[in-house]
């Protein structure tokens, strides 16, 4: 079969071991998404075809088209999987929340499409301001979401500033020339280690710290405090040696059985 | 009317042979005659179902909802005593809402009368589920092994407990040691740390009860990949019989107690 042409695409039905498939509707889509350079390049109906169009159409329903950020469906599915994790490893995950601070005064101010405009920018000072590794999407209007794996809770105050600075130096250029910048409130809130905990209560926490952050006034960060014990470093030695005394020292040839075999 | 002595068992560190512990000294007690019941209060990662290959139709989930009576979830363990476990449908569980701190404590009252110990299997970690499953025990058993941030984890929960709940006189098992004198030498530095670093505001410190320590014994894992009980696969291991000696001094630590507080 020959690569489908685009006037054929909308009413496409190929067929697949002898069954009819309707993909017009999907390869409309993915056209209008820009991901189609494999069109044109694989055979319609095989494999490769097949496997593109599906890698096309999850990418598609992960994404947020605005921002080209994940979405919310694509960023609970990280969640979940990021909890299963901590779960396992007790290693330190952290959830933010980011809301744009005013934002209906924006749109009312410069218009819906310059508001747009102001929603990719920031979309795209989040994104950079994290590590390539964290999960960051659009959650929907205004909201934002990122996901720090392996993240210390003694750093999350100092992560958090670092995105929210970041934001605050945003500076919007629209077609009208006008400058426009924005603030967000962020909230945060561990996973908690060692304990399987749901997506949905793991935002419920991180929610409860925007709120917080909205309403002492914006443009700030609020982090829930976890329930932990400090352990100084002093601490630490004095704990430590208890298990180095007990490690056999190289030199010490009494305790390699390996030895007592020999004349 | 007896009343049971409620252990709760616990490590900082998730992974260092806690829900082993629980069900094996379960077994050792039940062996010298005591009606013993294991709460599995590991709520969010529960795996006592799979360290017994159990698979109860009715778990505390039921209960908790409503949907069976605590008598039908109540299940009887290979070892001769009797366990409640948690399902995984307790993932909504694994936060600590009034409704969960409500039903626990009912629980609790309800299984006291009827048993002569009830061991809670906690997660891991200070989670505020831990700390409350923690609250609800008369005494409460820290596990850890012989490793830096096993012993750092214990630590940290030995400080938060006594800072919470006023635990003076945490009891230490140390689990995987690998010489003669290595758990002592262990919970004598520990101590050392505690009385250290750590005081009460009426000038004392914090008294471990070292009830001793399971040495590392290739027939735990053996056991675990049988899914059988330590004490009934391999009852005459090292582990085993260490153990049992843990068993013979939480009995007479806890008739000492018993005998001091006029129970």
């Amino acid at each position: 079969m020959a690569p489908l042409s685009p006037p054929a695409r909308e009413s496409a039905v190929i067929s697949v071991d002898g069954h009819p498939l309707r993909v017009g509707l999907a390869l409309q889509l993915l056209e209008r998404a820009g991901q189609h350079d494999w069109m044109a390049r694989l055979e319609p109906g095989s494999p490769a075809w097949m496997q593109a169009l599906i890698d096309g159409l999850c990418t598609l329903s992960s994404r947020d088209p605005l921002t080209g950020l994940f979405n919310r469906r694509q960023f609970e599915a990280s969640l979940d999987s990021e909890i299963d994790r901590v779960a396992r490893t007790g290693e330190s995950a952290l959830l933010l929340l980011l809301d744009i601070d005013h934002f209906k005064h924006v749109n009312d101010t410069y218009g819906h499409a310059a508001g747009d405009v102001v929603i990719r920018h920031i979309g795209k000072a989040l994104q950079d301001s994290v590590r390539p590794m964290d999960t960051v999407a659009r959650l929907g209007g205004e909201e934002f979401g990122a996901v720090l794996p392996n993240c210390p809770a003694s750093f999350g105050q100092t992560v958090a500033d670092r995105v929210r600075k970041a934001i605050e130096d945003t500076v919007v250029l629209t077609a009208a020339d006008q400058r426009i910048s924005v603030t967000v409130s962020v909230g945060g809130a561990f996973a908690p280690q060692w304990v399987r905990s749901s997506s949905h209560l793991w935002m419920e926490r991180a929610d409860q710290q925007l709120y917080r952050a909205k309403a002492a006034g914006r443009n700030r960060i609020c982090l829930e405090s976890q329930p932990r014990s400090e352990v100084s470093n002093e601490e630490r030695d004095m704990l430590f040696s208890a298990v180095s005394a007990f490690v056999p020292d190289a030199m010490d040839t009494s305790t390699d059985p390996t030895l007592d075999a020999l004349p | 009317m007896s009343v049971a002595h409620i252990l709760a068992i616990t490590s900082g560190k998730g992974g260092v042979g806690k829900t082993m512990l629980s069900a094996n000294l379960a077994a050792a007690l039940a062996r010298r005659g005591e009606k013993v019941l294991v709460l599995d209060a590991d709520l969010g990662l529960a795996n006592l179902d799979v360290v017994l290959n159990l698979h109860p139709r009715t778990t505390l989930h039921d209960v908790f909802t409503g949907k069976a009576p605590l008598d039908q979830a109540v299940t009887d363990a290979p070892g001769g005593f009797q366990v409640l476990l948690a399902g995984s449908g307790l993932i909504e569980y694994s936060r600590l809402t009034p409704q969960v701190r409500e039903q626990l404590a009912l629980l609790l009252d309800t299984v006291r009368p009827r048993y002569d110990r009830v061991l809670i299997d906690t997660g891991a970690g200070i989670s505020d589920i831990v700390l409350y499953a923690v609250s609800l025990a008369d005494e409460v058993l820290v596990i850890a092994t012989p490793e830096p941030t096993a012993l750092a984890d214990a630590y940290a929960t030995i400080k938060v407990l006594a800072a919470q709940q006023d635990r003076t006189t945490p009891m230490l098992v140390v689990n995987q040691t690998q010489r003669p004198g290595e758990g002592a030498h262990v919970a004598t530095q520990l101590q050392a740390v505690l009385r250290r670093f750590v005081q009460r505001p009426d000038g004392t410190s914090i008294t471990l009860q070292a009830l001793g320590d399971i040495a590392l014994d290739p027939a735990v894992r053996q056991s675990v990949q049988k899914r059988q009980l330590l004490m009934l696969a391999y009852p005459g291991s090292d582990a085993a019989s260490d153990i049992r000696e843990i068993a013979s001094r939480l009995v007479a630590a806890t008739a000492a107690a018993r005998l001091q507080s006029g129970r």
